[in-house]
């Protein structure tokens, strides 16, 4: 299945595309993330719970990154293996456009799913990656901006920029 | 009340399968009993480059870890495709190897890498989920047109361009001749769609070493356990036949794809020597769809040529079928002898040409599943007809009963001689009970609610009673197909009958015993049907084909003459008489015209005593008779199938189904009753609901019920039951086998229907609302 869609941050671009190499941004907005490690440069390991329709399962893969023309666009190449669950992997094509203060970030997610997911989880799985696709980019954009409520600059501060800089 | 042939008696063996007492091979409990479970590739094409099974084997009960090259390394062989097909060019098929455990490569998701070995089940399953595998992702040809594309992947080494064959039967210079002067030619193309067997019982294996006397025994869910054992010892070189005893206990339906020796059953019993325990294995349904042989998957471009006054001149085919990753034990005959040689259905058709090409993709192995290759003929043949009577605006019936075969025998140009039958009867009838001609009424006040009314027929006639042994092996079979069976009458009188043949939801054990009531006259409850066990019945050829009736039940006729003879000679030296005298009737053996009389046990006994015998005679009562077919068996019937489709959503009601038949003799008319009512149900299921898919990528996308739908109830309506039986020439009976004519017959009724009641002709099955409605909408706009 292929998701192609944008999101508008409220960063400048060179901040997006620190956010994208970093492991503790990646684990906080993968969705079901538990662990997250490595580099830009060796890839990231990560484990990652999920629950698809009915089967629950730890995947445990790597995620490479390519391609990369900073602060431009690069491509994520993960593949996950869930043991007797199957495995799953995706990809995004990631290109950063400036738009004055901001950052509009398009992306173009491939996914592919074998095993138990497909053989179970064939009809849900669409709708599951797109879900994952959006829950990805909205922390992403939570963690760059801060969440929406910046009542309190305290919470503002959550945010992985905020934690960078401060 | 007679409970000989014709009598519709209750089942006896329904008892324990009502009451949960049946014995399945999952029933069966060793005390020294271990678990199997498989690891399973989830890529359809994939190189498997390393297996680390550290892990598991440090897990919690685990006893082996067992591969493909310890199996090969031991010499179990590889799983052979009994049918020798020969191509065109006179080469022969293209076999890809088959390890039971795969080796290097895996050709599709759910090919097994490894047998796990542990104390329980689910120690086993879990030890298999943590085996390690490094697998090389290979690009994947799922799909005939995937598999067929330039530069498609190579799934087997020796089949250049994936092909397993490409064969072809009659005459196409002549058939191009004849579609050349045709009138009117009438050209589609079909597609059978791939169906999942899903017989209630899952497969399961039990496999018992016994290191003292170095002797096996598996308890297997097979349809021909003999068989089973002969490609065991013969191929797969698990043991010798003396050292092997297979036993298919009750077995909850196979549909045919329980013929098969699976990787499963030869993975347990080699595992089972390895681990010097008993090893038991049962598939859990998604194991089932994904390694359980399917059924059907073609695709054809056909041309029907007519002359000027509707009679087929002509019919040429192409068709593409595909076998999956590997050749099952029957896959290379269903898309041919099973397939091509039925073209010319109930009609005379002077020329018949069909090219068939055999296709590998990285998919399950596909085989025979009820009605094997004649469903996919009749399809054809009964949509074409069907169609041409539309664009010759023709009545459907009309164009039918002008080209229907009235003499018999009849020599089609495709090898089949049909012996007997009353096509246009049997269509008559069914035109009665289906209120034909009252359709048009019918269909104006369905209109007057806003939905769309069709009726469709079809003719089908189907091959049964596989085979005449020396035929089938100028074909290529491996075996010959004859039944055998053993007549053993005990000393008080109540017999035993030993078949080849196999019971596994045809209730055998109620129509056999019949046949030996209606000889005898003696109760069906005095008499015992022995089958399933090659230490019990000396050999089999098993269950399929529709072949029990026509073959197996022969062998036991057969067994019964001789023992009939001995039993006169007997009586009527015991009762010093002229054997000619001697008449056998409500379980008693007499004199004619006098009062002397034997009663049966006396029989029995007086034999086994031996005290006062004829001179010569050896004491006891037991024949035995092998029965090889003489020739093929032909049912036929017309199936009337009336439907409403609501324009708004797609969605198909079936409102009335007519079936007709032509059974020949029927031994039990409720049993057949229920064979043709699961047969329809089936075929409505292929029509209507069922189909197996796979992604681009090989991975089987509806391997569970919640995605590959199964016929229920209320899918159906009631189902008009008839029979206009003309009996068959050639075996003794007069049977010719209703096991899989509702599946064969049905879907051409139903899609004809449908697309009566749409107006569009271009309709794929599983005819699904979403399909239906397309296909209503574009007949619209292409109206407009």
């Amino acid at each position: 299945m292929d998701l192609t869609g944008s999101r508008k941050i409220a960063a400048p671009r060179a901040d997006v595309w620190n956010a994208i190499l970093s492991a503790d941004c990646l684990k906080a907005c993968v969705p079901g993330c538990t662990e997250m490690s490595g580099s830009p440069e060796t890839g990231f390991e990560a484990t990652v719970v999920q629950k698809v329709g009915p089967v629950k399962a730890t995947f445990v893969g790597l995620v490479r990154l390519s391609d990369m023309v900073p602060p431009k666009s690069l491509t994520l190449d993960g593949e996950g293996k869930g043991g007797a669950a199957g495995f799953a992997r995706g990809g995004a094509r990631v290109h950063l456009e400036e738009d004055g203060d901001c950052t509009v970030l398009h992306y173009h997610v491939e996914a592919k799913v074998g095993g138990k997911l497909a053989q179970l989880g064939s009809r849900i799985i669409d709708g599951f990656a797109k879900k994952m696709a959006d829950q990805f980019f909205a922390n992403l954009q939570v963690e760059i901006e801060g969440p929406d409520d910046i009542a309190s600059p305290a919470q503002k501060k959550k945010g992985w920029l905020n934690r960078l800089v401060s | 009340m007679s409970q000989g042939i014709g009598a519709a008696v209750k089942r006896k063996e329904d008892k324990r399968f009502t009451t949960g007492k049946g014995k399945y091979t999952d029933d069966i409990r060793m005390e020294n009993q271990a678990y199997a479970a498989f690891v399973r590739s989830p890529h359809a094409h994939a190189r498997v480059n390393n297996m680390d099974t550290s892990a598991a084997e440090a897990m919690d009960g685990v006893i082996a870890i067992l591969n493909g090259a310890e199996l090969t390394g031991d010499g179990i062989g590889n799983i052979i495709c009994g049918w020798a097909i020969t191509s065109k060019d006179g080469s022969p098929m293209n076999m890809g190897a088959w390890s039971a455990l795969a080796t290097e490569k895996t050709r599709y998701v759910g090919d097994a890498v490894a047998i796990v070995i542990a104390e329980t089940n689910a120690q086993a399953r879990a030890a298999a989920e943590a085996v390690e595998i490094d697998y090389e992702e290979l690009p994947v040809a799922a799909s005939l047109a995937a598999a067929l594309a330039d530069g498609a992947p190579q799934i087997h080494e020796n089949a250049p361009g994936n092909i397993v064959y490409d064969w072809e039967i009659g005459e196409n210079d002549a058939t191009e001749a004849a579609l050349a002067d045709a009138a009117h030619i009438t050209e589609m193309d079909i597609t059978n769609n791939r169906l999942s067997p899903n017989p209630m019982e899952p497969r399961s294996a039990v496999a018992i070493y016994d290191d003292a006397e170095d002797h096996y025994t598996l308890y297997t869910t097979s349809q021909n356990p003999h068989v089973a054992r002969l490609v065991l010892s013969a191929f797969y070189n698990v043991a010798p036949e003396h050292k092997l005893r297979v036993i298919a206990p009750d077995v909850g339906g196979g549909f045919g794809s329980k013929i098969y020796i699976y990787p499963e059953e030869i993975a347990c019993l080699w595992a089972s020597m390895k681990t010097n325990r008993s090893v038991k294995w049962t598939s859990d349904r998604t194991e089932a769809f994904l390694t359980d042989a399917h059924g059907r998957d073609h695709v054809t471009k056909a041309r029907m040529g007519f002359d000027q006054d509707g009679r087929i001149v002509g019919f040429k085919v192409s068709t593409k079928a595909n076998f999956g990753a590997y050749m099952s034990l029957f896959s290379s005959a269903v898309p041919t002898y099973l397939y091509a040689t039925l073209l010319s259905g109930t009609y005379n058709i002077p020329n018949i040409y069909c090219e068939v090409l055999g296709v590998y993709t990285n998919t399950v192995p596909v085989d025979a599943y009820r009605g094997a290759g004649r469903p996919e003929a009749s399809y054809l043949v009964e949509r074409m007809i069907e169609t041409a009577a539309r664009e010759l605006g023709k009545d459907p019936a009309d164009l039918r009963n002008i080209n229907f075969i009235r003499e018999f025998p009849h020599q089609t140009p495709v090898i089949m001689n049909y012996d007997s039958g009353d096509f246009e009867g049997n269509m008559r009838q069914a035109m009665v009970a289906a209120d034909w001609a009252g359709f048009g009424a019918r269909k104006a006040e369905s209109a007057m609610r806003g939905k769309l009314r069709g009726i469709g027929m079809s003719c089908y006639i189907e091959a049964c009673g596989i085979a005449p042994s020396a035929a089938v092996g100028s074909l290529g079979a491996g075996v010959g197909l004859w039944e055998s069976a053993e007549v053993r009458m005990n000393p008080v009188g109540t017999i035993e009958v030993l078949t080849g043949s196999h019971s596994h939801g045809q209730g055998h054990e109620t129509t056999f015993a019949q046949v030996v009531a209606d000889r005898f006259g003696v109760p069906i409850d005095t008499v015992q049907i022995v089958h399933g066990d090659t230490d019990k019945v000396q050999f089999g050829m098993g269950t399929y084909g529709s072949r029990s009736g026509p073959v197996g039940m022969s062998a036991i006729v057969k067994a019964l003459d001789k023992l009939e003879v001995k039993i006169r000679k007997l009586a009527a030296h015991l009762l010093e008489a002229s054997e000619a005298d001697i008449v056998i009737e409500d379980g008693q053996v007499k004199v004619d015209g006098t009062n002397k009389v034997l009663a049966w046990h006396e029989v029995g006994l007086a034999a086994y005593t031996g005290h006062n015998l004829p001179e010569g005679m050896e004491p006891g009562l037991k024949e035995g008779a092998f029965y090889d077919p003489l020739n093929f068996t032909f049912p036929m019937g017309c199936f009337i199938c009336e439907v409403e489709v609501d324009p708004q959503t797609g969605k198909t009601e079936i409102l009335k189904f007519v079936a007709s038949d032509d059974f020949g003799t029927i031994i039990n008319p409720m049993i057949v009753e229920g064979q043709v009512h699961g047969g329809i149900a089936q075929g409505v299921g292929q029509a209507m609901l069922e189909e197996v898919r796979y992604s681009e990528d090989g991975q089987q996308l509806s391997a569970s019920y919640m995605d590959y739908a199964m016929p229920r109830a209320d899918d159906l309506p009631d189902f008009d039951v008839l029979h206009h039986s003309t009996p068959c020439t050639t075996n003794p009976l007069g049977m010719k086998g209703c096991g899989e004519a509702g599946a064969i017959g049905t879907p051409p009724a139903v899609i004809n229907a449908i697309t009566d009641a749409i107006g569009n002709n271009d309709l794929s099955m599983p005819a699904t609302p979403a399909k239906v409605w397309a296909a209503l909408n574009s007949a619209k706009v292409a109206a407009e």
